[in-house]
Formats: structure tokens, C-alpha cells, sequence
């Protein structure tokens, strides 16, 4: 029996079981994957295959299928990243200085923070909305796919080794405290104040196959779409237009835009460098 | 064709030297890794290399388009990947101590450009790069390697020739007219 290859080679089949472990994650699990930027997907699972011990994506696939501690672990890898407090403070200032006063012409204002995985954001937007004295009539809904890290972020405790970073980020924000009067340590963790959490809901929202639940007055978003495929990113530049009252702001991470996107003119600068916008049509 | 460029410990004045040869009808893209620490949060490599070059350079930003005769640079703290026509950043973990990584930029060209891409390993300290432009030459690609004995820092396009990825080998003021030419061939 002849046998012959495509003439895309390795990397065409290397495609092929990526699309097929991604439709078989989608139609055993319902979890959609299969929209997400390749580049950093395939880097993702090469490192499951490594850990996994699966010497191809076929045979992650197989794993993932049948093991559902397996597909735990896959889904930990494709949902978290690196996140810190006050992660470019930069943006917390501007968020301060031209965000802030904005928010106080509402009276009560309600924020989504999309993609929180284990909640460094919320914790920053909570202690800056405090500090403006606006966190008693904001709420904050903090979503993830992944319910397992919604839950790490509700429990508001963190590596009391990452403080140092923390708290030279959230001074160099514009933070008006001590920062480490926002938390008690506890051997080696810092458990933030359950304060903070007060007007903050968790809950587990998919930017991918859920839709918009509210209508808000600031979407954050940061450094979530940047995993995504243009495609999907689309959808959710609609998602989050949909969701957002007119005038309503929409922060990215430092190096993502709106410019690229079909949504670009519904939405004006505030803040064009620290990627904060508001929605104007 | 896309030119991918790696550089560390040496890589500013390198990278002044090379992209301030290229003209400014350079005929492809140009993405660029300097290792760069995390927490410069502002735009001053990309002032600093934009003043030295005919070409504009700035910071990636997610989901840009690909366009001829502009230097595109890892930002700090992001590791920037080339898909077909555009760049697609990513804030996962270190790759060889660094983010940007110079392998998650070479393996992203080799994966989606293949032959149309050209990787080019410049000065540096350690191994970045050394597996990517091995992915690039495998893909068909074209890739030079700065010779190590003309780099501030050998150790780095050492690793680069030691892994088997260096098509060819040379001092850095002739990289330039290699990159022209190159570009220049059809396809």
C-alpha cells in the first residue's frame, strides 16, 4: 500500500493533531480552545507533552481525553499567567488620575474584570477604588474560565515573598498607604483584607463561549487577548463594547491595542500610552 | 520574506551598527529580541535604535501587521512571536533565563514562515537562540550567525554555530549587504 504525505510535511501534520486535540477538548469537556493564537498554544502544550510525558500531541490527546486530571492540568496551563499587583504601575496612575474621576460622576459604579485569574488585578483595582473612597459603591465582578483559580483569587492570599514587588509597584502607582496595611502575613503568606472583597463577586465566565451579563461602567482586561486569535479576539472586542454603557472605559494590557481590531472607532483615548479607552459610539 | 534578529550583552551597539546599514526601502519586516530587563517599562530602546536607523522602530504591540521597511522589538517583559502576517505577544514564562525570548521569536518564524524567513543571531551571554535558528534552517530559512570572534560577547552566536543552525558566518558590517541581498532574491 502506497502511502504519501502531504506536501505540508511535519508541520502540517503537527497542525492537524493540534486541531483535532482542541475539537476533541471542545466536544468532550465544552471548553473552546480552538480559537487561541497557535504561537503561544502550541509552546503551551509542547510543555504538557513534556510534563505529561506523552511523546506526541496524539497521545496528549488520548491522556487528556480519558484522564480528566490530566485535562485539570491542561486547562492550569492554558488559563494562567504571569500576573503581578499593580503590574505596570503606569496604568494604576493613569487609572487614578483620568479614570477615577470619571467613575465619580455615577452613582454607583459597577467595573468587570475580565480574565482575573488569580485575582493580583482585582486586589489593585480594589485598593485604588478604596483609596479614592468609590470601593463602597463600586461593584466589581471578577471573571475566569477556570473556576479553580477563581476560587484561589477569592481566598485573597498571596506569596508574602512577591510583597517587595508589590508594594514598589503600588508606590510607584500613586498608592497613598502602606501597602502592607492591606494585609497580615501568616507564615509565608500575605492574606489580603476581606474588606476589600466586599463589593467584589467572583464568578466563572468563559470570554470565549459566554455572554455579556451586565452593563458596565469599566471593563479591565489585560494581557488575556493576547492568547487569542484575531478572530476570537473580535468576538470579544464586541463582547466587551455590548457591555459597556456609552462613555464606559476599556483598559488593555500595556502592549495591546484596539487599533488593530474593526471595533477601533467606537472607542476614543483616554490614555493612549497606558491603553485605557472609552467607549463613544 | 520576514527578518527575525536575535541580540543580548553587546546587542545595542550591534543592532545600532546593523539596522543603521539597512535603507530605508528595506524590502521586509525586521523583528527584533534585545534582551531587556522586565521592568523598563517605556520606549527608550526603540528611541535609541529609531535615531541610528533610516527605519522606524517601535515597541510590538499584539496582533500588529507585518509591514516592510519597519523594526519591530520584543517589549520588555513579553515574549513576541511572528504569525504569517502579524506579531502576537505573550507574558508566559522565562525561555533561557529571558522574556523576550530569542528562541520563542526564531521557532514562532520557523513555524509560520518557514522558508520566508530569515534569522539572524547577533552578539550576546548564553544560549538563547541557538534552538530556534537550528527550527529556522530545518524549516528551509536563511541564517546568519555574527562571527563569534567579532562579537563584544562570543558565547552566544558560539551556541548558535555549536547547534548546528548556522548557514553562514560573518563579521557584522557585512550582515547588512547579506540582508539586501537575500531579500532581493526572489523567492
Amino acid at each position: 500500500v502506497a502511502v504519501s504525505v502531504g506536501i505540508g510535511g511535519g508541520g502540517e501534520l503537527e497542525r492537524i493533531e493540534i486541531d483535532l486535540l482542541l475539537e476533541g477538548v471542545y466536544r468532550h469537556y465544552g471548553i473552546d480552545f480552538r480559537g487561541y493564537a497557535l504561537g503561544s498554544l502550541k509552546r503551551r502544550l509542547a510543555r504538557r507533552m513534556r510534563e505529561e510525558g506523552t511523546p506526541t500531541l496524539s497521545a496528549l490527546q488520548a491522556k487528556v481525553l480519558h484522564e480528566p486530571e490530566a485535562m485539570e492540568r491542561l486547562l492550569v496551563a492554558l488559563s494562567i499567567s504571569v500576573t503581578s499587583m499593580f503590574r505596570d504601575p503606569g496604568f494604576y496612575q493613569a487609572f487614578r488620575e483620568k479614570v477615577v474621576p470619571l467613575l465619580r460622576t455615577y452613582p454607583f459604579i459597577r467595573l468587570w474584570n475580565a480574565g482575573c485569574a488569580t485575582g493580583e488585578e482585582t486586589f489593585s483595582l480594589a485598593i485604588v477604588l478604596a483609596e479614592e473612597k468609590l470601593l463602597d459603591r463600586t461593584r466589581i465582578y471578577a471573571t475566569d474560565f477556570n473556576a479553580g483559580v477563581v476560587d484561589r483569587a477569592r481566598a485573597g492570599e498571596f506569596p508574602l515573598a512577591r510583597m517587595k514587588n508589590y508594594t514598589e509597584n503600588y508606590l510607584s502607582a500613586g498608592g497613598k498607604k502602606e501597602f502592607s496595611s492591606y494585609y497580615t502575613t501568616d507564615g509565608g503568606v500575605a492574606r489580603f483584607t476581606p474588606t476589600l472583597l466586599e463589593n467584589v463577586v467572583f464568578a466563572k465566565h468563559n470570554l470565549v463561549s459566554d455572554g455579556s451579563f451586565n452593563e458596565f461602567h469599566g471593563i479591565m482586561c489585560r494581557n488575556v487577548l493576547i492568547y487569542f486569535g484575531r478572530t476570537l479576539q473580535e468576538r470579544v472586542h464586541t463582547l466587551f463594547h455590548d457591555s459597556l454603557v456609552n462613555f464606559g472605559v476599556l483598559g488593555l494590557g500595556h502592549k495591546e491595542t484596539i487599533r488593530f481590531t474593526a471595533l477601533e472607532h467606537c472607542y476614543e483615548a483616554i490614555d493612549g500610552r497606558q491603553k485605557l479607552y472609552r467607549r463613544v459610539a | 520574506m520576514v527578518v527575525v534578529i536575535g541580540a543580548s550583552w553587546g546587542g545595542l551597539y550591534a543592532l545600532m551598527d546593523l539596522l543603521g546599514a539597512l535603507p530605508v526601502d528595506f524590502p521586509a519586516p525586521i523583528v527584533v529580541v534585545q534582551h531587556r530587563s522586565a521592568d523598563t517599562d517605556d520606549s527608550r530602546l526603540a528611541k535609541v535604535l529609531g535615531r541610528y536607523s533610516a527605519l522606524p522602530v517601535m515597541d510590538s504591540e499584539d496582533k500588529a501587521l507585518l509591514e516592510p521597511s519597519h523594526v519591530y522589538l520584543g517589549p520588555a517583559g513579553y515574549h513576541v512571536l511572528v504569525d504569517h502576517d502579524h506579531l502576537t505577544l505573550s507574558v508566559d514564562d522565562l525561555v533561557q533565563y529571558s522574556r523576550p525570548s530569542i528562541d520563542v521569536l526564531f521557532e514562532s518564524a520557523a513555524d509560520t514562515l518557514g522558508s520566508q524567513a530569515i534569522a539572524v543571531l547577533l552578539t550576546g551571554f548564553g544560549h538563547d537562540g541557538a534552538a530556534g535558528l537550528a527550527k529556522v534552517r530545518e524549516a528551509g530559512g536563511a541564517t546568519i550567525v555574527q562571527e563569534p570572534a567579532t562579537a563584544m560577547q562570543a558565547s552566544m552566536p558560539q551556541a548558535g554555530i555549536d547547534a548546528g543552525g548556522a548557514i553562514e558566518v560573518m563579521p557584522l558590517e557585512k550582515i547588512a549587504r547579506r540582508l539586501i541581498e537575500l531579500c532581493r532574491t526572489p523567492a
